[in-house]
C-alpha cells in the first residue's frame, strides 16, 4: 500500500471512464441548477454522504455498490422530505445525514473493508470506473433528465415563487419530493466517479457560476452543464497525470469557477455603478 | 441484575471514564452553542465546519502535530472565509458554506492521500471521520476543557445581543446592535466547539450533538435558557448511553469486537428528536 500503481496506458478503458464522467457532469450541472435556485446546498451535501452507508451495506451483503447507493440515496431523500414537512428543514437534513453516517460506521465495523477502498468511495478514483458501469450510468442519466424535463416548469415556479405556486396548481410537497428524488438519482450515478464527498461541489460550483453570468434559466442550465463538463474533464486529466484523488481537483475547480462568477458579477456591478454616477 | 445492564469492568475501565468525561464536556458545549445554531438555521455551517476540520486533522497527521491544533486552525479559518463570502440572505449563505466545504473536502482528500501514501497510516481516513472515543489520550482532557470553556464563555458573554440578533435581525439593527459582528463572533465560537468535538469524537458525532439535542430541546421548551440546559442534559444522556451500549456490544454478534459509539449516539439523538415532535407540547416551536 505504500506505493500506488503506475497510471496505465491510455486505453479503451480510459475512454469509458471519460464517457461516464461526461454523462455525470451533464446530469450534475442540470440538477445543480435547481439545487442552487432552491438554496438546497445542504441537501445536495447530505444525500450523497448519507448514501455512503449504502455502499458499505452493499459490500457487507455482497450486492452491487450501485444498488446499495441507490437504495440509501432514495431512503435519505425520503427521510429528509418527510422529516422537514413540519419542522426546520436544516435540522431534518442534518439529523438524517448523521444517522445515515452512523449506519455507515456500523456497517464498516462489521465488514473487513480495506481502508483504501473506503477512501476511494469517499473521494473518488478514475480507475474505479469499470466498463460495465456504462449501461447503468446511461440509464440513470436518461431517467434523471426525463424527470427533470417533466418537473421543469413546476420546479422553476415553486423555486422562484413558492408563495404563489399552490395557486397555479403546483403541490409544493410533491415537487419537493420530486426534487429530492432527482438529487438521489444524480447521486447514485456520480458516486463511483467523484466520490460521495465531492458530488455536491459539482452540483453547486458550476451552476452558481453560471447564474452569475446570466439570469435566463435555459441559458444558465446550458452554461452550468458546460462548466461542469470542463471541471470534470480537467479533474480527470489531472488525476490521471498525478494519481491524486479526483475529488480534490473537482472541489478546487468548482470553487475556482464560483470565484470567477462572483468576480464577474462584482466587476459588472462596479461598472454599472460607474455608469450611473 | 445490574451486571445484565453494565458488563463487568464498565465503571473501573479508565478509557470508559475518560470517554465519559470528554463526551460530557463536548455535549454540554455543543448544547449551549447548538441552541443558537438551530434558532439561526445554521446547521449546514455546523456540519461543514466539522467536515472541513477533517482537512485540518488530516494535514496535522501529515505534519505530525496533534490533530486538535489542525482542526482548530482550519475550522476557525474556514469560519472566517464563510463569513467573508457569505451574503446575508439564507440562500447565499448556504451556497457560500457549500463552496468552502467543497474546497475543504478536496484538500482533505489530498492530505489524506499524501498521508497514506507516505507514511502508511491507512486508518487515518476512518479515524478523522468517525473518531474513536475509546482511544482518547488523557492529555486531551485539559485542552478540551479550556477550549470548551472559551466557546461557552463567548456564547454566555454575547447571550442577550446574540439572542436578539438571531430571532429578529431587523429589530437588532434598529437598536444599533452590530449584527454582522455578532454573527461573525458566533460563527467563530461554533467553529471552536465543532472542531473540539470533531477531533475528539469524530465529525459525525459533532454534528449530531450540535443539532440533535438542541432541536429536541427547542421542541420541548420555548425559553432559550431552559432549552440550553435541556439540550446539555439530552446530549450528555445520549453520549453516556451510547458509550454504555458500545461497551456492552463487545459481546454482540456478528464480529465480537464492539459496535461503534457513533452509531448508538446518532440513533438515540434521532429517536429523541422524532419523539419530541410527537409530543403536542403547548406553545412549542413550529
Amino acid at each position: 500500500m505504500d506505493a500506488k500503481p503506475d497510471p496505465p496506458v491510455f486505453s479503451g478503458f480510459m475512454v469509458n471512464a471519460w464517457i461516464v464522467a461526461s454523462i455525470v457532469a451533464v446530469v450534475g450541472g442540470a440538477v445543480g441548477f435547481f439545487v442552487v435556485l432552491r438554496g438546497s446546498a445542504f441537501v445536495a451535501h447530505a444525500v450523497p454522504n448519507g448514501s455512503f452507508a449504502g455502499a458499505a451495506a452493499a459490500s457487507l451483503v455482497g450486492v452491487s455498490t450501485l444498488l446499495g447507493l441507490g437504495v440509501f440515496a432514495l431512503g435519505g431523500a425520503l427521510g429528509i422530505g418527510f422529516l422537514s414537512r413540519r419542522g426546520r428543514p436544516d435540522v431534518a437534513t442534518a439529523l438524517t445525514l448523521v444517522f445515515m453516517f452512523g449506519l455507515g460506521a456500523l456497517f464498516l465495523s462489521f465488514s473487513v473493508a480495506y481502508a483504501p477502498e473506503i477512501y476511494s468511495l469517499l473521494f473518488g478514483e478514475v480507475l474505479g470506473i469499470s466498463t460495465n458501469q456504462l449501461g447503468p450510468t446511461i440509464a440513470l442519466a436518461a431517467v434523471s433528465l426525463g424527470v427533470l424535463a417533466v418537473l421543469y416548469r413546476r420546479l422553476l415556479l415553486s423555486s422562484v415563487l413558492p408563495d404563489s405556486a399552490p395557486a397555479h396548481g403546483v403541490a409544493l410537497f410533491g415537487v419537493e419530493l420530486g426534487f429530492l428524488l432527482l438529487v438521489a438519482l444524480a447521486t447514485t450515478m456520480t458516486v463511483p466517479v467523484v466520490g460521495t464527498a465531492l458530488i455536491f461541489s459539482l452540483m453547486i460550483g458550476p451552476p452558481a457560476a453560471a447564474r452569475a453570468f446570466t439570469t435566463r434559466p435555459y441559458v444558465a442550465i446550458a452554461l452550468s452543464i458546460g462548466i461542469a463538463l470542463v471541471v470534470v474533464w480537467v479533474a480527470i486529466a489531472l488525476s490521471y497525470q498525478t494519481n491524486w484523488p479526483v475529488g480534490f481537483f473537482v472541489g478546487i475547480a468548482s470553487a475556482v469557477a464560483y470565484a470567477a462568477g462572483r468576480t464577474w458579477s462584482f466587476a459588472r456591478g462596479a461598472r454599472r455603478a460607474r455608469v450611473k454616477s | 441484575m445490574t451486571s445484565a445492564i453494565f458488563e463487568p469492568g464498565f465503571f473501573s475501565s479508565s478509557s470508559v471514564q475518560l470517554a465519559g468525561a470528554v463526551g460530557a464536556i463536548v455535549a454540554i458545549v455543543a448544547g449551549c452553542v447548538g441552541v443558537f445554531t438551530v434558532i439561526r438555521g445554521q446547521s449546514f455551517a455546523g456540519e461543514a465546519l466539522g467536515d472541513i476540520g477533517a482537512a485540518g486533522g488530516s494535514s496535522a497527521y501529515l505534519a505530525g502535530v496533534a490533530p486538535l491544533w489542525g482542526f482548530m486552525a482550519v475550522a476557525v479559518a474556514a469560519a472566517g472565509v464563510m463569513e467573508m463570502i457569505g451574503i446575508q440572505r439564507t440562500r447565499g449563505r448556504d451556497l457560500a458554506t457549500g463552496i468552502v466545504l467543497g474546497a475543504g473536502f478536496g484538500l482533505a482528500a489530498l492530505f489524506l492521500y499524501l498521508g497514506t501514501t507516505y507514511d502508511n497510516t491507512t486508518g487515518a481516513t476512518v479515524t478523522v471521520l468517525f473518531g474513536s472515543v475509546f482511544a482518547l489520550d488523557t492529555s486531551v482532557l485539559p485542552l478540551v476543557a479550556v477550549f470548551g470553556a472559551v466557546a461557552t464563555g463567548t456564547i454566555l458573554l454575547l447571550y442577550r445581543p446574540l439572542l436578539l440578533a438571531s430571532v429578529s435581525p431587523e429589530l437588532a439593527s434598529a437598536r444599533r446592535l452590530p449584527v454582522r459582528v455578532i454573527g461573525g463572533l458566533y460563527l467563530l465560537a461554533m467553529a471552536l466547539a465543532v472542531a473540539l468535538s470533531a477531533v475528539t469524537i469524530g465529525a459525525i458525532l459533532s454534528t449530531a450533538l450540535l443539532v440533535g439535542p438542541a432541536a429536541t430541546a427547542l421542541q420541548l421548551t420555548r425559553r432559550p435558557g431552559r432549552a440550553i440546559m435541556t439540550a446539555g442534559l439530552i446530549g450528555v444522556g445520549a453520549m453516556w448511553l451510547g458509550i454504555l451500549l458500545a461497551y456492552d456490544s463487545y459481546y454482540w454478534p456478528p464480529l465480537h469486537h464492539g459496535w461503534p459509539v457513533s452509531f448508538f449516539v446518532v440513533t438515540i439523538v434521532l429517536l429523541a428528536y422524532i419523539s419530541s415532535r410527537a409530543i403536542p407540547a403547548r406553545g412549542r416551536q413550529a
